[in-house]
């Protein structure tokens, strides 16, 4: 339950990106005016009716907003306990929330007039979804992907090439998600004329993670709306997971305010928390800085960031965004993690029970759902 | 006087550029890191850069990732590193050391307590890649208060008042970075750079080095008609990675590039 007596949650970041201790501008110099330039942009185009106009067309026209809510009777009725609704962004325009942010962000960097777009991606929905977008807006777009995910999401690579994109294998460090986003920092600071980075997460230096959390914020304000409407109430309690924690503070964000609703993020707890091969910074990790920000870290006693474990590559992140670190310490959101098992479990049910067949990381959300469920 | 300002002051008096190696410390295993210092010092270099690894290392291209990656697989911490330039130290009080790295590190450790141990160890000042001046509120009295100096990057892109910002933050020297890239990167203008330098020193009196992209004696000469000091380091870490299974040759033939690029900034008229 909420136990801050914050009268806001809407004041954040300040002015430098900071969430609290959390966030800010950790980056080398060569990439501070970059970072400047897409700050007074996004802050001009927030504000600017013809760009939000045009986002606005695309969510509905091209992405396919408003997802729907889904009641989930059955496996409500199994569970036993609260109701259990669903927000289907599994059914957006390439099938997840990433879409969102890229359609923003790929509208800012026409508007900056950037002609070359760069993305990280781990399980490949962010790469996907900028891949369409680039194809969409005629931009030469570059994929990084650690060469482990290469080979454990092929069926995304092949859509990226589809899609005309250069996916590009990352063979340093753990060859994962955390070796691509440094690969494209490393891109984006020698093509910073040309080239738009469009991060997809809702972590890395400011403004990325407000950014990010702002277009897909879209989820909750509909959620809001259709709970409203649905079940004639607000929900009691939200659950969402959280690898870098773009769906779920998207889903968060509109109802940090709403002090009755309970907050839960789900985090990759992979072979389980004790056994150290997991993807849980918030559960089990410590402040530090990692990719811009200060956030929670997956570290050694050394400060060097550790190998991550989980069954879905699109949780397999050492860090996690600001803003979530901040909602943790204020205690506006819960933080728990669930295994690999439980995750398999809750896809194989909401499968058989449900007639859908959901992402391996919106599993762990589902998980916790099903424990949390029979208790309320 | 810190031991950095000792030595610009004395090469100006001799008419003499600074020549600054950069090597990752614990590369290719701890054991060799000083015995290439000594050999680096003796070929001519003045202030010594010593990366501390990171898992991380986001702004270096992908020779000195590699180096780090060498260094991890011993297990190379600060920790490490402090105790390595205090080895230094036991045969050298004069050549300036400054520890290059990323900021997680010292996270860990503590702002108060890494500035006082690394003063301690003989370390002389901190170059903290991710930390521009506006994160840098707490970490910087830490560092000035034990006496280190905090160097800190301006880029081609740093532009306006930006370039004051650094510049009131930044002590010992600042670090120009020549082009837009990470280290290692090709294509050097000087003419570019010196316009740049010019600039810089409208906002400081501090020394200005520059560094990515100088490969060779004749690079290395250029950019000395223009800066204070000359930063070398993909370079000399390439030949570190050549040299990674015959550790004992490779103090020698860092010295003998150094020694070459010595004499061809010395020789500038």
């Amino acid at each position: 339950m909420p136990t801050s007596n914050r009268e806001t949650y809407f004041d954040q970041p300040d002015g430098r990106g900071h969430f609290g201790p959390y966030g800010g501008v950790f980056v080398a110099e060569t990439l501070m005016e970059a970072l400047k330039e897409l700050r007074l942009n996004y802050e001009k185009y927030l504000q600017d009716e013809a760009f939000l106009a045009e986002l606005d067309a695309d969510l509905a026209h091209y992405v396919g907003r408003p997802s729907p809510v889904y009641h989930a009777e059955r496996w409500s009725r199994e569970l036993g306990g609260a109701q259990i609704y669903l927000k289907r962004e599994d059914l957006n325009h390439t099938g997840a929330h990433k879409v969102n942010n890229t359609i923003g962000q790929a509208l800012l960097a026409k508007r900056m007039g950037k002609t070359r777009i760069i993305a990280e991606t781990g399980a490949g929905q962010h790469g996907v979804a900028t891949a369409t977008v680039a194809a969409r807006l005629g931009l030469e777009c570059v994929v990084y992907m650690g060469a482990v995910d290469i080979v454990r999401q092929e069926a995304n690579v092949y859509r990226m090439r589809l899609l005309g994109a250069e996916v590009r294998a990352v063979e340093s460090g753990s060859k994962t998600l955390k070796d691509a986003l440094n690969e494209a920092m490393r891109d984006w600071v020698t093509n910073i004329d040309d080239t738009f980075y469009i991060i997809g997460t809702v972590a890395g230096p400011h403004p990325y993670p407000a950014m990010v959390r702002d277009f897909q914020a879209i989820i909750g304000r509909e959620a809001r709306q259709q709970m409203q409407q649905q079940a004639g109430c607000l929900p009691d309690a939200l659950v969402a997971c959280v690898g870098g924690g773009s769906n779920a503070i998207g889903l968060f964000y509109p109802f940090l305010d709403d002090k009755s609703v309970a907050i839960y993020g789900v985090e990759a707890a992979g072979d389980g928390l004790d056994t150290g091969h997991h993807a849980a910074p918030l559960c089990a990790g410590r402040p530090g800085v990692l990719h811009g920000n200060r956030t929670y870290l997956m570290e050694d006693s050394d400060g060097q960031i550790i190998e991550t474990h989980s069954i879905s590559a699109g949780l397999d992140y050492p860090g996690v965004g600001p803003e979530h670190a901040w909602l943790k310490d204020c205690g506006r959101a819960q933080y728990v993690a669930v295994t690999d098992n439980e995750a398999l479990a809750a896809f194989h049910a909401l499968t058989r029970i449900e007639g859908i067949i959901p992402a391996l990381e919106s599993s762990h959300a589902l998980a916790y759902a099903a424990k949390l469920a029979p208790t309320m | 006087m810190s031991r950095i300002a000792a030595k610009f002051e004395s090469l100006r008096a001799q008419g003499r550029k600074a020549l600054i190696p950069y090597v990752t410390a614990g590369d290719p295993n701890p054991d060799v890191t000083v015995p290439i210092m000594h050999a680096m010092v003796e070929a001519g270099a003045d202030i010594i850069e010593l990366g501390v690894p990171f898992s991380d290392p986001m702004a270096d291209g992908p020779v000195i990732q590699r180096a780090s990656e060498r260094a991890l697989a011993h297990h190379t911490s600060l920790r490490d590193v402090l105790e390595m330039v205090r080895a230094f130290r036991v045969n050298n009080q004069e050549t300036p050391v400054v520890l290059m790295g990323y900021l997680n590190p010292i996270e860990v450790i503590g702002y108060e307590t890494f500035a006082a141990a690394a003063a301690q160890a003989g370390v002389d000042a901190a170059l903290t890649v991710d930390i521009p001046p506006e994160e840098a509120g707490e970490l910087l009295p830490a560092l000035n208060g034990h006496g280190l100096d905090a160097i800190f990057l301006i880029a081609p892109t740093t532009i306006g008042s930006r370039i004051e910002t650094i510049c009131k933050a930044a002590s010992g020297f600042v670090y120009y970075v020549s082009l837009k890239g990470v280290t290692g990167a090709s294509h050097l203008d000087v003419a570019g750079v010196e316009q740049k330098l010019n600039e810089i020193r409208s906002s400081t009196d501090l020394p200005i080095g520059v560094g990515f992209g100088i490969k060779d004696a004749a690079t290395a000469a250029a950019v000395s008609k223009v800066a204070d000091a000359v930063v070398v380091g993909s370079a000399l870490v390439s030949q570190v990675e050549a040299l990674a299974d015959t550790p004992d040759a490779i103090a020698p033939a860092l010295a003998e590039l150094l020694a070459g690029m010595r004499q061809a900034m010395d020789a500038n008229p």
